[in-house]
Parts: structure tokens; sequence; C-alpha cells
């Protein structure tokens, strides 16, 4: 008889990811965290696929000439790269996974208000995404983004009724997400955590999901009526059956210019949590960042006309939406002036997530700056619908939301996963996207001004150095978004195990196991502090 | 390819240097911006690194005084973007008086032109420089947007509407024409080329063409063909409200409102003959919506416009 050694079983704690196993425990989860890591899985697909997309925008576009595809395969590609990203990440990105993950445990709650419609809300997000993928595989959809009418209405031969739909349920997502916050925040925070207490992640959120709440619905109704059009010949758009096209621009625009804040107030709110952790400060100017997130939200909705400098719109109208569009601009630049401030006198590290927080700002701030040229009436008449456009919202978009989604993705990397990512590799990634966005997108604002139209599928052959340039950067792109893909995947099983609280930071969620048990604290945290105190001295004025 | 590098299109409108200074503005207040900021961040980020790992600086509060300075001074500098920007806007969008009319129909995919004194051209339109050209944009069926560059203008050309614009050229050349609102697959080749030209070239140019005779003399035809004639020009009214010396006049309607009769309106009556029904008239105008295309329709109103001499007298009189 001989004995077996008997290992030693170590009891892992338990956590979210271990609680239980099985596809099943996913599917039918209402953990925030689990629901968050679902979206994040969802959108990450989406994400490439767009980006896929773009890769063929970019490839035909090495040329002067239309070589590569047919014009409609061209103009396909564009709708569907603008409607998968807008749509299908943007919108979700960060409110979805990290607004997900982090809005109760911020905020020191068990879980969100309502667990059940979370999961719902996840669920309907990808039977959207499948719809809309089906119509992209069905034929595809060749309206752009926007589906202006009566393009969209009468002319176009493609699945756009399909791919509304799919939008429309889409939309549903974001109404139930918005919601599950506003309720959350009011209902559940811990005691001791008042509004002026709150970190500003969960301000930013609060803001977006009150824009979600009053936008989505408008352009669930817009693409409604468009199906209505298109199936019914019901005239609302279209001239020929007694309809207005302009019309359809206000209701689309009503919702799609707030939407950028949509998906640039949770990115603002992650930037925010990065710089005062890793210069280890109190945010300069708490309530000042607080409330222009809540003023970017009430002026967003006040702005949508100046889509329609050049539609001929009343020269008054546009004068009115000229000048409120130069007063959103205000909210942010008090934003960026506060972020920049908060680094005087900290104790500045250059990991990762604050990189990226540099990069946002930089990249939002040249965003933000060339907005206020497309306010500019007199500019816009020039550069309306040409690549000055597509280089700005890019900025905003990729320069600022992508960026600091993937900080926000760094930084609580750890407390999702309980591992840390590679630095090395971390860092050489963020320098390969800085560099190659930049690349991208720069020379599309000189494009703009020279007067290349947007959406062209073959241009003058003046164009083409610009445009070289515009294609190699985005290859430098792709590569620096294939990396942290491969690394992230990587550290799941093999990175180092991070603490409860690697970065040393303040908020709630740092104060729990990495990853945090399911129900997130094992004891309910009482809030004495304001956010971000890490000195206890008497804080000095400047 | 002339230059490897260039920033600027060809300048060649009456407001295109004035649109460069507004850009150059600009950019100059927006390169000193991104450079402050970039300078704070990059010194801070140096001045301030981390020296020790368990360094913990003094926190500091908020300055009311610097937030409103930042506020202020931005909007401030903002606020000389929308004046200037709005008074070239409403210049841009306010035709001069004594111009000469371009009617100028957009259809999937290309650019169909036509000169009141005659001459249809498609993608290419020849001007004179030196004179105000207003252009009345139509389109048979989506959205598309007239671009020249080098003028610095754009609108766009709306169906169901009639939108216009004007420009002056300045410097003789040959311009790209680009259409910039996406119209489905051939949009990138819905492009053409604007000849400005010396006055005496223009001149030739427009002795050269126009065989079928002037577009008022086209809507005559029409005029005729369609049946409009036989009520809509008696000089006393009968059924129909007479059509001479209606161009530009006030126009009252059923339930006493005003309307000016300028080229939308009498192309909504055409199309849409009960949306304004004139006082005193029965609704009894059969549509025309889908028989008569955009370019015919500009013909028409044309050929009315052309009926309309004393119709400038009788403004003033129903002013006084």
């Amino acid at each position: 008889m001989s004995t077996v050694p008997v290992e030693p079983v170590v009891e892992a704690p338990r956590n979210y990811l271990n609680a239980s196993y099985g596809v099943k425990s996913w599917l039918l989860t209402t953990d925030h965290k689990r629901i968050a890591l679902l979206y994040l899985v969802t959108i990450t697909i989406l994400f490439f696929l767009g980006g896929a997309f773009a890769v063929m925008i970019r490839l035909e576009l090495a040329t002067p000439q239309g070589d590569l595809m047919t014009p409609d395969t061209y103009n396909k590609m564009f709708t569907l790269h603008g409607i998968i990203m807008v749509f299908f990440f943007l919108v979700p990105s960060i409110p979805a996974t990290l607004g997900n993950f982090l809005v109760p445990m911020m905020i020191g709650a068990r879980d969100m208000a309502f667990p059940r419609i979370n999961l719902l809300s996840w669920y309907v997000l990808t039977i959207g995404a499948v719809i809309s993928i089906s119509a992209a595989v069905m034929g595809g959809v060749d309206t752009g983004w926007t589906f202006y009418t009566p393009y969209s209405t009468t002319y176009s031969n493609t699945y756009v009724t399909l791919m509304a739909v799919g939008i429309f349920i889409a939309g549903f997502s974001s109404i139930l997400t918005g919601l599950n916050f506003i309720v959350t925040i009011h209902t559940m925070r811990a005691p001791g955590l008042t509004w002026f207490r709150m970190p500003l992640f969960i301000w930013s959120h609060y803001a977006t999901a009150i824009i979600i709440m009053l936008g989505t619905p408008v352009i669930a109704i817009t693409l409604l009526l468009v199906g209505a059009e298109r199936t019914l010949k019901l005239g609302i758009f279209d001239p020929a059956l007694g309809g207005d096209p302009i019309l359809f621009q206000h209701l689309f625009w009503f919702y799609s210019h707030p939407a950028v804040y949509i998906m640039v107030l949770p990115a603002m709110g992650v930037v925010s949590e990065l710089i005062t952790c890793f210069s280890r400060k109190r945010i300069f100017g708490y309530s000042f960042v607080a409330l222009s997130s809540v003023a970017i939200a009430i002026l967003s909705f006040l702005v949508w006309g100046h889509h329609l400098f050049v539609s001929g719109q009343s020269v008054y109208a546009g004068m009115i939406f000229s000048l409120l569009s130069f007063m959103v601009a205000v909210p942010s630049a008090i934003k960026v002036f506060n972020w920049t401030a908060t680094l005087y006198r900290g104790s500045i590290s250059y990991d990762t997530p604050m990189l990226y927080a540099f990069g946002f700002i930089g990249l939002f701030t040249i965003g933000g700056l060339t907005g206020l040229f497309v306010a500019t009436m007199a500019i816009d008449l020039h550069v309306h619908d040409t690549y000055f456009i597509i280089a700005h919202f890019h900025y905003i978009m990729v320069g600022g939301t992508v960026m600091a989604y993937m900080g926000g993705l760094h930084y609580w990397w750890p407390k999702m996963t309980g591992r840390m990512y590679p630095e090395g590799w971390a860092k050489f990634s963020a320098l390969v996207l800085f560099v190659g966005f930049n690349l991208t997108f720069f020379p599309q604002f000189i494009l703009g001004y020279l007067g290349m139209p947007r959406r062209y599928y073959a241009y003058p052959e003046e164009f083409q150095v610009l445009n070289v340039m515009s294609s190699a950067g985005a290859t430098i792109l792709g590569v620096g978004y294939l990396i942290p893909l491969v690394y992230l995947f990587w550290s799941m099983r093999y990175g180092e195990r991070a603490s409860s609280n690697p970065w040393g930071a303040t908020s709630l969620e740092w104060q729990t196991p990495s990853p945090p048990p399911t129900e997130n604290f094992t004891v309910t945290p009482v809030v004495t502090e304001e956010a971000y105190t890490y000195s206890h001295e008497a804080p000095e004025h400047v | 390819m002339r230059e490897l590098f260039r920033f600027f299109p060809d300048s060649a409108s009456s407001i295109s240097d004035a649109v460069d200074a507004l850009y150059l503005w600009l950019t100059t207040v927006s390169t000193i911006m991104t450079l402050l900021i970039f300078l704070a961040i990059g010194y801070f980020a140096i001045r301030y690194r981390r020296r020790e790992p368990g360094e913990v600086p003094a926190p500091v509060l908020g300055s009311l005084r610097l937030e409103i300075l930042w506020s202020v001074i931005p909007f401030l500098v903002m606020l000389s973007f929308f004046t200037w920007g709005t008074y070239l806007y409403f210049h841009s969008q306010t035709s001069p008086k004594g111009g000469m009319e371009v009617f100028i129909t957009g259809k999937q995919w290309m650019w169909k032109i036509q000169h009141p004194s005659g001459p249809r051209e498609i993608n290419e339109l020849h001007v004179p420089i030196g004179v105000p050209v207003n252009l009345t944009l139509a389109s048979e069926d989506v959205i598309h947007s007239f671009y020249v560059p080098a003028f610095r203008i754009k609108k766009d050309v709306v169906p169901g509407r009639l939108n216009r614009v004007w420009f002056q050229a300045t410097k003789p050349g040959k311009y790209h024409l680009f259409c910039a609102e996406y119209c489905g697959t051939e949009h990138s080749g819905m492009i053409g080329w604007v000849y400005a030209m010396e006055r005496h070239e223009y001149e030739q140019w427009l002795s050269g063409g126009g065989g079928e005779g002037s577009m008022a003399t086209r809507g005559e035809k029409l005029f005729q063909q369609y049946g409009c004639a036989s009520c809509h020009t008696m000089e006393t009214a009968g059924r129909c409200p007479s059509v001479r010396g209606l161009y530009g006049r006030q126009v009252l309607l059923r339930g006493g409102e005003q309307v000016t009769a300028d080229d939308s309106y009498l192309r909504e009556s055409i199309l849409n003959p009960r949306a304004k029904i004139v006082a005193g008239f029965e609704p009894i105008m059969p549509t025309f919506q889908g028989q008569i295309n955009e370019e015919s329709l500009l013909q028409i109103i044309a050929y009315i416009k052309s009926l309309g001499v004393e119709g400038g007298e009788e403004v003033e009189a129903t002013k006084k």
C-alpha cells in the first residue's frame, strides 16, 4: 500500500468570477459585474467588425481611382463602419462596460437598482446587433449612418428597414441602462456618500443617462418613420409624397448631436479618475468639473441646427445655433483646464492609464478646438461634408472616447480580472495608438480644407498624398488595437495577480478585493470624506 | 500634382480670401491654445513626476478666480469667431442686386445647368468674373450639395424646394465642382468644372450656344403645352388668377395671409395647387406633381417672371 501524497487544497477566495461556473451562470446572471463582462465581449467583437470596414475604406482610398471594389460596395463599407461604430460600439462602450461594472461599486452598492433589467439591456443590444449584422450580411445598407431622406426612404435599394429595426431595438438597451443608472445613483448611494462626494465618473454617467433617456426615444421615432415611409409609402420625408426631407435632419440630429456627448461624457468621467489617481491629487475645481457635465447634458440638446448651416435653414436660426454651439464648448474647456490644473504640484506617475489620459486631453483638445471651426458658420460653409468633419469627429470619438475607454480598461483591468496587464507592452501599444491615430486623422483636416468631400469613392489626384498618409496611419492604428487584444487575453491567465488597490486610489471600488465578491462589499462602506482625498492635510487655496 | 503640399485650395471668389483669413485666425488661436495645454501638461508631468513611491502631495483646492477666468476669456475669444463668422455667412447668403441668374438642377448623378438666355450645359458651368452669379438650385431626386471649394461656397440642393446661393468669381480659371451631400452609387462621380472667364470671353461663349431659345421662350412653350395658358393668361380674372405681372408681387390668400410670389411659391403652386389658394378663387387646378421635371419647372417660372415687368410698380402700390 502506498499513500498518495495529498496536495494541499488552497481555497481561492470566492469572487464574482468563480462564484459559479457554466454558460448558464453567465447568460442568466444578474450580477452587474458579469453583465459588464458580457457587454465587454460583445462590443469588442463589434469594434473589430466596425474596424474591418474601416480597413476596407482606407484601402480603397489609397489610390485616387476606384479600383478595389465597386462604388456600391464602398458605400456599404462606410455605412456599416459608421453604424456599427456609433450605435453598437461608441454609444454602449464606456457606460455599458466600465459604467456597469463601476457605478454600483463606486457608490458602495451591491448591484444596480434593477439587476434583471440590466441583464435584459444586454440581450436587447445583442438582438439589435444580430439584426443589424444580418442586414449587413444579406446585402448591406448604403445610406450612410445618417440615413438622410429621401435617399434612405425612396431611392436606396438596400436593407434599410431591417437595419433601422436593429438600431431601433438597440436603442432600448441604452434607455434601460440609462434608467438603471439614474435610479441606482439616486437611491443606492452608501451612507455618507452625498452628491458632492461622488467620484466624477458617477457625475458624468448621471449626465449621460439623462441624455440617453431624453434623446434616444427621438431617434427611435425617427427610424420608425423612415421604416414607415419605406414600407407603407407614408409621406413624411419624401417631397414627392408631400413630406419634407429637412424634417428628418432636424429629428435625426436632435438625438445624434447629444449622442456625441453620450459617447464623450463617460470618457470625461474616466479621465477625471485617471488624472486624480496618477497624480494623487484632489481634482482641481470639483464642483466645476461635476456641474459642467450637467451643463453639457442640457446644452447638447440645443445645438442640433449646426448640422444644417448649408441646408437652406433660416440664417437667423443658424445664428442662434452657432452661438449655442460655442456655449457648449465652455463646459468642455472648463474640464480640460481643471484636469491640467490638477497635475499642478501633484505626484505624477506614467502608468499606462495615465498615458491614455494624457492622450485623451491632447486629442480631445484638438477635436474640441476644430469643433469651433465648424461652429463658425462661414467656415462650415466651406468645410461642411468634407474630410475636415471626418477628422474633427474622429478626434472627439476615437481620440477622445476610445482613448479614455482604453485608459479605463487598463486602469480597472486588475479589478475586473484580478490580474495585472503587462506594463511594457501596454505602454508600447498606447504610443503606437497615439502615433497611428494622428497620422490617420490629422491629414484629413488639411484634405477637408482643400475641399475633398466625404463619402467619395474616387477622388481627384491632387488629394492622393494626404490620403496615402491617412491609410498608412490607419495601418499603424490597427496594429495598436490588436496588441492590447492579445496581451489582455494573455493576462487573464498569466498576468501577475493584482492586489485590491494596485494604484493606491481612493474610490470605493478599490476598498474591496480584486476581483470583488459577488455582493461587492462584505460590509457596506460608510463614506466620511470627499472624493480624491489622497492627503489629509488642509487643502491650499491657489 | 503641381505641388506636393498645399494647405489652401485656389482662392477665386469675392469671399474666399475673407474665409481664409477667418480660418487663419481660428487656426492661430487653436494652435496657441493647444500649445499652452500641451506645454502645461508636459511641464507639470516632468516637474511634478513621482520621485518616491510613497509620496503624497499636499492637496490644492480649486480657485474660483481661475475658473471664471478660463470660462470667460475663451468665451470672449469664441465670440470673435461667432461675430466674424456670422457676419461673413450673412454676406454669403444675401445676394447683391444686379447679378446674373443661373439655374441648376441636381440629378443622380449629374449637374444640369441652364442659363436664362438659352445655353444649357451638363457638369460644366461657365461664368464671367466680376459679376455676382445667383444660383437657383433644384433637385430631381435626392439631396445633393453644390460645392465649389475655390469659391468657399456650398449649398444643399434639396428636393421639394428651391435653394439659392450666390458667388462672384474673381480669378479666371477652371475650378472643381463637387457634390458634397452623399447621393448614392456615383456620388463621387457627380463632379464637374466651373469655368470662370473674362467678360469678353464669356460673351463669346454665350453667343455660341442656345439654339433653342431662352429659358423664358422654352417656358412659354411648356405653358401652352400643359394647358396653363387657357386659364392663367386672361387679363381680366376669370376662374384662375392671372400670371401677368405676378412675379414678385404680394398675393392675398384665402384666410387673409399674404405671400410673395417668388420662385418657391410658383413652384409649389404648380405641383401642389391646393397648398396656397389665392383669395377669391376656387381650388380647381389639378396637380402637376410627377408630370413636369425640375428643369421644365424652372423654365415655366422663368416665363412667368418674364411677364412680370409691371410687377415692380404693383409692389410699390401695395406698400402704400
